[in-house]
């Protein structure tokens, strides 16, 4: 939610419906731990306990970008140093 | 009636109350703003709900499922590592530590880091530390990460900076003198606001926040305004949370204008318009604690503030939420049960988007 305001200025109702269409779930459980857990983890976007190799910091900002189709400055400036590596 | 229950005073005292002088303070507490801002006060709808929150016998409370805010902050996680003039608990954690402690332990929203000295004019001599370890935090953080420090104009007046003090020529009746002194202060902080700003963007920096704009009166509120626009000329996808400092702003120079608006007493329903033009993508509101009032009255007179800055924008509003800020008590460590009632009336009265 917090992305979508910072790079789209959405009011939080609207941005909290654009995060759950775009994770496929109702709105309402956007706030739900157990859900939302599970969908962390297989999306990659970074949990909150440590799972060893489970994406994180940057790594979960590329997904999260890529997820949400906005531009995430960290990421952005991580993906033109890799240059040809990624490809 | 007999005392029934618990309440705090603006300035943290625990004092018995009741139903019948919540209610009471409550209606003057909006009636304040309204007068003031010239608004709507809150509605006999909202000051019902408002009485049940500040009414109930719970320590603590909180929202029904659903009616989450998000939560951005001011270099909150200083309060880890600083003392007890930042309002910190001293425990040695580096700035990376901090910031991962409050992001994974504390579930944060978003994080943030700054500058002890948390202006930005002595971010500017050591931009490169403050890269160097923006850099290298934010390929850690998994949420939005921001820099964050204060215009603070005042520093850019001697002693501590090179434009004569308009807190001396006042008095002397030099009104001319101090309006021009304001002038060039602004415009020195106006270009150390951009640099600043452009420096962080080359290190990829996902947001920047302008803290207390205005705490220095009417022209440190349109450097504020004046740098955020050139920002976003130059940066488009640098985004900017631009925070006000106080629920109007001081016309310490009286004759400023944005967009031709002048700034002087600007209430934030208007400040957030001239936000907006600017092209800050979230706004934060500040109305001050009344230390002298109960925390019924003040939460009135924040909501209502609130309320009608919420129905004008067009951003995302977020209200300033801590020590002697939103309704909050004015103490070293702000009590959970006041804490806790402002935030929900703020989320379910007010219909913030964050605080």
């Amino acid at each position: 939610m917090a992305w979508m305001q910072l790079t789209r200025k959405m009011k939080l109702p609207e941005a909290k419906s654009y995060v759950a269409a775009k994770l496929k779930i109702d709105v309402n459980q956007l706030a739900d731990e157990e859900i939302m857990r599970g969908i962390r983890e297989d999306l990659g976007i970074g949990m909150i306990t440590s799972v060893a190799g489970s994406p994180k910091g940057i790594r979960a900002k590329i997904k999260i970008a890529e997820l949400l189709e906005i531009p995430i400055n960290s990421v952005t400036l991580f993906k033109s140093q890799l240059g040809d590596s990624l490809k | 009636m007999s005392k029934e229950m618990l309440t705090r005073m603006g300035d943290g005292e625990r004092v018995p109350t009741t139903l019948e002088e919540l209610r009471e303070d409550i209606a003057a507490g909006t009636e304040d703003a309204a007068r003031k801002g010239k608004i709507p006060p809150l509605n006999a709808e909202d000051q019902q709900l408002l009485l049940e929150i500040m009414a109930d016998p719970a320590k603590f409370v909180s929202v029904k499922p659903g009616e989450e805010v998000i939560v951005t902050d001011d270099g909150g996680t200083m309060s880890f590592y600083t003392c007890q003039d930042g309002g910190g608990v001293g425990i040695p954690l580096s700035r990376l530590q901090a910031i991962l402690t409050y992001e994974r332990a504390c579930a944060a929203d978003t994080v943030s880091m700054g500058h002890s000295d948390y202006s930005y004019k002595p971010v500017k001599p050591i931009i490169n530390f403050e890269m160097n370890d923006y850099y290298n935090i934010s390929m850690q953080t998994t949420v939005p990460f921001f820099y964050g420090a204060q215009p603070n104009l005042g520093l850019y007046y001697q002693p501590d900076g090179p434009c004569p003090n308009p807190a001396d020529l006042m008095p002397m009746g030099k009104i001319k003198e101090a309006r021009e002194s304001q002038e060039q202060a602004a415009a020195y902080l106006e270009k150390d606001l951009v640099f600043v700003a452009e420096k962080l963007a080359s290190v990829g920096c996902e947001g920047i926040n302008l803290d207390t704009s205005g705490s220095a009166g009417d022209a440190d509120f349109l450097a504020a305004l004046n740098s955020v626009r050139r920002i976003k000329q130059k940066l488009p996808h640098m985004p900017v949370i631009m925070g006000s400092a106080n629920e109007f702003i001081l016309g310490m120079h009286g004759a400023v204008t944005f967009d031709g608006q002048r700034l002087a007493g600007m209430y934030p329903h208007k400040q957030v318009k001239v936000v907006e033009a600017a092209g800050a993508d979230i706004f934060g509101v500040a109305v001050g604690t009344n230390t002298s009032e109960s925390t019924a009255w003040n939460l009135a007179r924040t909501l209502t503030f609130i309320k009608e800055t919420v129905k004008e924008a067009s951003i995302p509003v977020h209200c300033n939420v801590g020590m002697g800020v939103g309704g909050v008590p004015m103490m070293e460590s702000p009590p959970p049960d006041m804490v806790s009632r402002v935030s929900r009336a703020l989320a379910q009265i007010g219909k913030i988007d964050g605080l």
